[in-house]
């Protein structure tokens, strides 16, 4: 099938590209270890008791796989191809016969993989260095949480470009939106250092969603198979509206 | 019609209340090397663009290999190559890999291999974009474009903010596919540019064609006075030639006189000025004819 291979054709070379890009490789896959490191050192092996006495450095396994799994999606390709498109590569790309949707999944494919890549690196580090459970009996949970907020990240990363003006715009406006999300949704901080009013807020948006499900996934004491599948739908609707804006209004030609 | 590659009749594109192509007619013959040349602002990328199929357009028939560029199939895209004003490349591939990626999005590509000995970039093949030159960087531009194995190339701007040997060369590259039986439409604002590559040139200035023909004819040329000019020294008397048509003089700084005549018959003029000069042992120092360059053409076609 001519369209699948295309879409491998592109995806290599993006596998290529962003393995190549300092920028990308730290940000996407050194930065979310060194906070884990950074988070674990500074709160050590304390307990929560809010959260039946989970330990701090288990419950960091799951927030930082979060962050790790929206810098992949959403910041990645909210720089990479506002990046792209201010060079001129999606409007000279327009110029092929290479169908358009094939020059998408080929990047949002590169995204997901390098997800999967950074959730195993995570946990593995989390199990060698922190003694965090790998949670094998609800495999099933952490992978389906890992595909639907990867692929509603990556919609939301694309729907970014469309508000992104510049290249050198990408960066502030990417940290503005997700800095503030990672503190207030318990990525950085654990949550029951968080007001609870901050907490509700923070629900609204699907970081704290996406967290929420990857941590009942992982946590040893969650009873069950660990889907939270209202959080999965809540960060399905927001997937959803960055997909219906990015077909909206994408654009294929440089602003400036 | 059936030899035409492009052909355009009454086109018009308005950006807002600014409107940028006011009635362009143009047919561009297969296997022809074809530049549009015109200031900053003239239209030039707005039309070229249209004929891309990157842009709609307000009016007019447009026809690019047989197909209307508003629907741009990708069958017709496999027929044609683009070179985008300003450098477009991933920075972080290397030349071969650049070529590797596009050559994929086409059923019959042209051999990489090949296409960089084509575009000259053979002790580069394994060097990142980013640390090619700027002129290098266009001839991967032009070898992207190639790579599709295209009938008709696009290349806008090529060779603009190029040293002039980065620009010799990529001139020699571009006058190279002509032997590949390419036809190529060239936009440039170099007069030398258009010269020294095109077949015929079109001359754009506020959205309309004020000129077109091959180099040696645009604008009439040939119907154009060419210019006499020499110098005399301080003293001599030039009154048994100033009754020739044409002339005039300047004084100059060390009292004598820069003497210019515009004349349609040079060899009888100049053989009247050597009569004079020999008869009387006159010196005519810096003696220079010089026929209208299409630079003269342009700047009086384009008023600028």
């Amino acid at each position: 099938m001519r369209p699948i291979s295309l879409a491998l054709h592109e995806f290599r070379f993006a596998q290529k590209v962003f393995w190549r890009n300092p920028a990308s490789v730290f940000f996407t896959a050194l930065l979310p270890v060194i906070f884990l490191v950074i988070f674990a050192t500074i709160f050590g092996n304390d307990q929560i008791e809010e959260l039946d006495g989970v330990k701090v450095t288990t419950y960091y396994i799951p927030a930082i796989v979060t962050l790790a799994v929206i810098s992949a999606t959403m910041v990645n390709l909210a720089m990479n191809v506002t990046i792209a498109r201010e060079q001129g590569l999606l409007k000279r790309g327009r110029g092929t016969p290479l169908p358009p949707w094939v020059f998408i999944v080929g990047r949002v494919g590169n995204a997901i993989v390098i997800s999967a890549v950074m959730l195993v690196v995570v946990t593995l580090i989390g199990k060698l260095l922190y003694d965090a459970p790998i949670p094998w009996e609800r495999i099933p949970a952490v992978l389906v949480t890992l595909v639907v907020g990867a692929s509603a990240f990556c919609c939301l990363g694309l729907a970014m470009t469309v508000i992104i003006p510049t290249r050198e715009a990408a960066s502030a406006i990417t940290n503005a939106i997700t800095l503030p999300l990672y503190f207030i949704s318990g990525i950085f901080i654990p949550e029951n250092e968080i007001p609870d009013g901050v907490l509700s807020f923070a629900n609204h948006f699907p970081v704290r969603d996406f967290f929420e499900a990857f941590f009942t996934a992982y946590s040893p004491k969650t009873v069950g198979s660990g889907f939270e599948w209202g959080d999965l739908l809540l960060v399905a609707i927001w997937g959803l509206a960055g997909f219906l804006i990015a077909i909206r209004y994408f654009r294929w030609t440089p602003r400036q | 019609m059936s030899d035409a590659a492009i052909s355009i009749r009454g086109l018009r594109k308005s950006y807002d209340d600014l409107e940028a192509v006011k009635g362009i007619d143009l047919d561009v013959q297969t296997e022809e090397i074809f530049a549009v040349l015109g200031p900053n602002g003239a239209g030039k990328t707005t039309t070229v663009e249209i004929l891309e199929g990157y842009r709609d357009r307000d009016a007019g028939e447009v026809s690019v290999l047989g197909v209307d560029p508003a629907d741009p199939v990708p069958a017709w895209r496999e027929r044609i190559g683009i070179v985008l004003q300003g450098t477009t490349l991933e920075p972080a591939l290397t030349v071969a890999e650049s070529l590797t990626q596009y050559a994929g999005y086409f059923r019959e590509p042209r051999d990489v291999e090949e296409v960089i000995a084509l575009v000259g970039l053979g002790d580069q093949a394994g060097t990142r974009a980013r640390k090619l030159s700027g002129g290098q960087q266009r001839r991967l531009d032009v070898g992207i474009a190639l790579i599709g194995d295209p009938d008709l190339l696009f290349l806008d701007e090529p060779t603009t903010g190029f040293d002039p040997s980065a620009r010799r060369q990529a001139w020699e590259m571009i006058a190279g596919l002509r032997d590949l039986g390419k036809t190529v439409l060239l936009t440039t604002h170099y007069m030398e540019e258009a010269q020294a590559l095109a077949d015929r040139v079109a001359i754009i200035a506020d959205g309309r064609i004020v000129a077109q023909d091959t180099p040696e004819n645009l604008g009439d040329r040939r119907l154009l006075p060419s210019t006499i000019t020499f110098h005399l020294a301080a003293g001599v008397d030039p009154s048994g030639i100033a009754t020739i048509d044409g002339f005039g003089y300047a004084e100059s700084e060390d009292g004598g006189r820069d003497v210019r005549i515009q004349t349609h018959a040079a060899v009888e003029t100049l053989s009247r000025l050597t009569a004079w000069s020999l008869q009387r042992g006159i010196e005519l120092d810096q003696l220079e004819v010089r026929r209208p360059s299409l630079e003269d053409v342009y700047l009086e076609l384009t008023d600028s």
